[in-house]
């Protein structure tokens, strides 16, 4: 392989383009029903659908609460949502991680 | 896809979120045993790269949207345990955004986690064997596999409706409507996990856990060279 880029420079336009995409992307998305609301629609059991209880929360619905342009609004909360991702997944497969300490310790046991 | 609280009744949810929170703790011990240090930026980016092109709804049929599930596209990125946990943590933080309900949490990690991640990790494995062994046929089997795994996750959502939906309705229809708008949601999810996979090989081939094959392959002689025994 010649001239592969660093798995650090890797991670970094990863999450440029993760940011990016959240950012000025996502305010255009098609705003229409998706396919499970379309068939809910369609076929008739959207009705039964009950309020979020998080309806109010401050990111409900893509909208950073206080921030009033539309656009921003959802870009924000795309930002916000990607990096609180991000944090969440790095701290869980931090810890599911094989961990190669535990061997030394693991093998210490044994002998003893 | 992300299905809300209400469509699926209460003791529904609650056996779904029981199957789901044992599905996460088998995925945990399976990530265990083979996810390496220097992996775990990379599960962490893309959890946050499946967060940001979920949200990015494309047009499917008039007035109807469809989105990436990227249960197959983490899957093939990460291995497909990590790659089930990666989007259970985009449908945690989505619970948030009020996307997804809350007690319908454990539908949905079963529907677009699991399902979508192992699948569409098992079809990819199938497609594979049949596909020569070449840098393309992963990225044909990335797309395909992609998108049959959102069929497959409308056809799961449809068994959750069938045990437990809260309104009494012709079977056969939402079924058929469940499919034919999934087959075509399922056409993007395959065009974007087939251009994503596609990139990440072009510029860093061994960071595919679904084309590992191929990059020991090409790095077995110097690794030999190098290692000089078991490490």
């Amino acid at each position: 392989m010649k001239h592969a880029p660093s798995t650090r420079l890797f991670l970094f336009a990863g999450l440029l383009l993760a940011f990016a995409l959240a950012l000025f992307v996502s305010p255009f998305a098609d705003p229409n029903p998706d396919g499970l609301n379309r068939v809910a629609l369609d076929e008739g059991f959207a009705q039964t659908e009950t309020d979020h209880r998080l309806s109010d929360g401050p990111v409900a619905d893509y909208a950073v609460s206080g921030v009033d342009n539309e656009w921003i609004s959802k870009g924000l909360s795309g930002v916000i949502g990607m990096l609180a991702t991000f944090a969440l997944g790095l701290a869980l497969f931090a810890l599911v991680r094989k961990r190669r300490e535990a061997d030394p310790a693991q093998a210490r046991g044994e002998v003893a | 896809m992300h299905i809300p609280d209400g469509f699926i009744n209460a003791g529904t949810s609650a056996g779904a979120a029981v199957i789901a929170a044992g599905g996460v703790s088998v995925a945990v011990k399976k990530t265990s045993d083979y996810m390496e240090d220097k992996q775990v930026p990379l599960a962490g980016l893309t959890a946050a790269f499946v967060f940001a092109v979920q949200m990015l709804n494309f047009p499917v049929a008039a007035g109807t949207s469809g989105h990436l599930l990227g249960g197959a596209l983490a899957a093939i990125l990460v291995g497909p345990w990590a790659g089930a946990l990666c989007v259970t943590v985009v449908l945690i933080v989505q619970a948030f955004f009020a996307d997804g309900g809350i007690t319908a949490l454990g539908l949905n990690i079963l529907d677009m986690s699991f399902i979508t991640a192992l699948g569409g990790y098992a079809l990819f494995v199938g497609l594979r064997r049949v596909l020569p062994k070449q840098r393309w046929s992963i990225v044909i089997a990335s797309g395909i596999a992609a998108g049959v795994s959102v069929v497959l996750s409308s056809l799961a959502f449809f068994v959750q409706f069938t045990v437990g939906g809260n309104v009494d309705l012709r079977l056969g229809s939402v079924l058929a409507a469940m499919v034919g708008v999934h087959t075509l949601v399922g056409v993007g999810e395959g065009v974007i996990t087939a251009a994503t996979v596609g990139l990440v090989l072009g510029v860093r081939p061994d960071l595919v856990y679904g084309a590992r094959d191929l990059a020991t392959r090409l790095e077995l002689k110097p690794q030999v060279r190098t290692a000089g025994g078991l490490s």
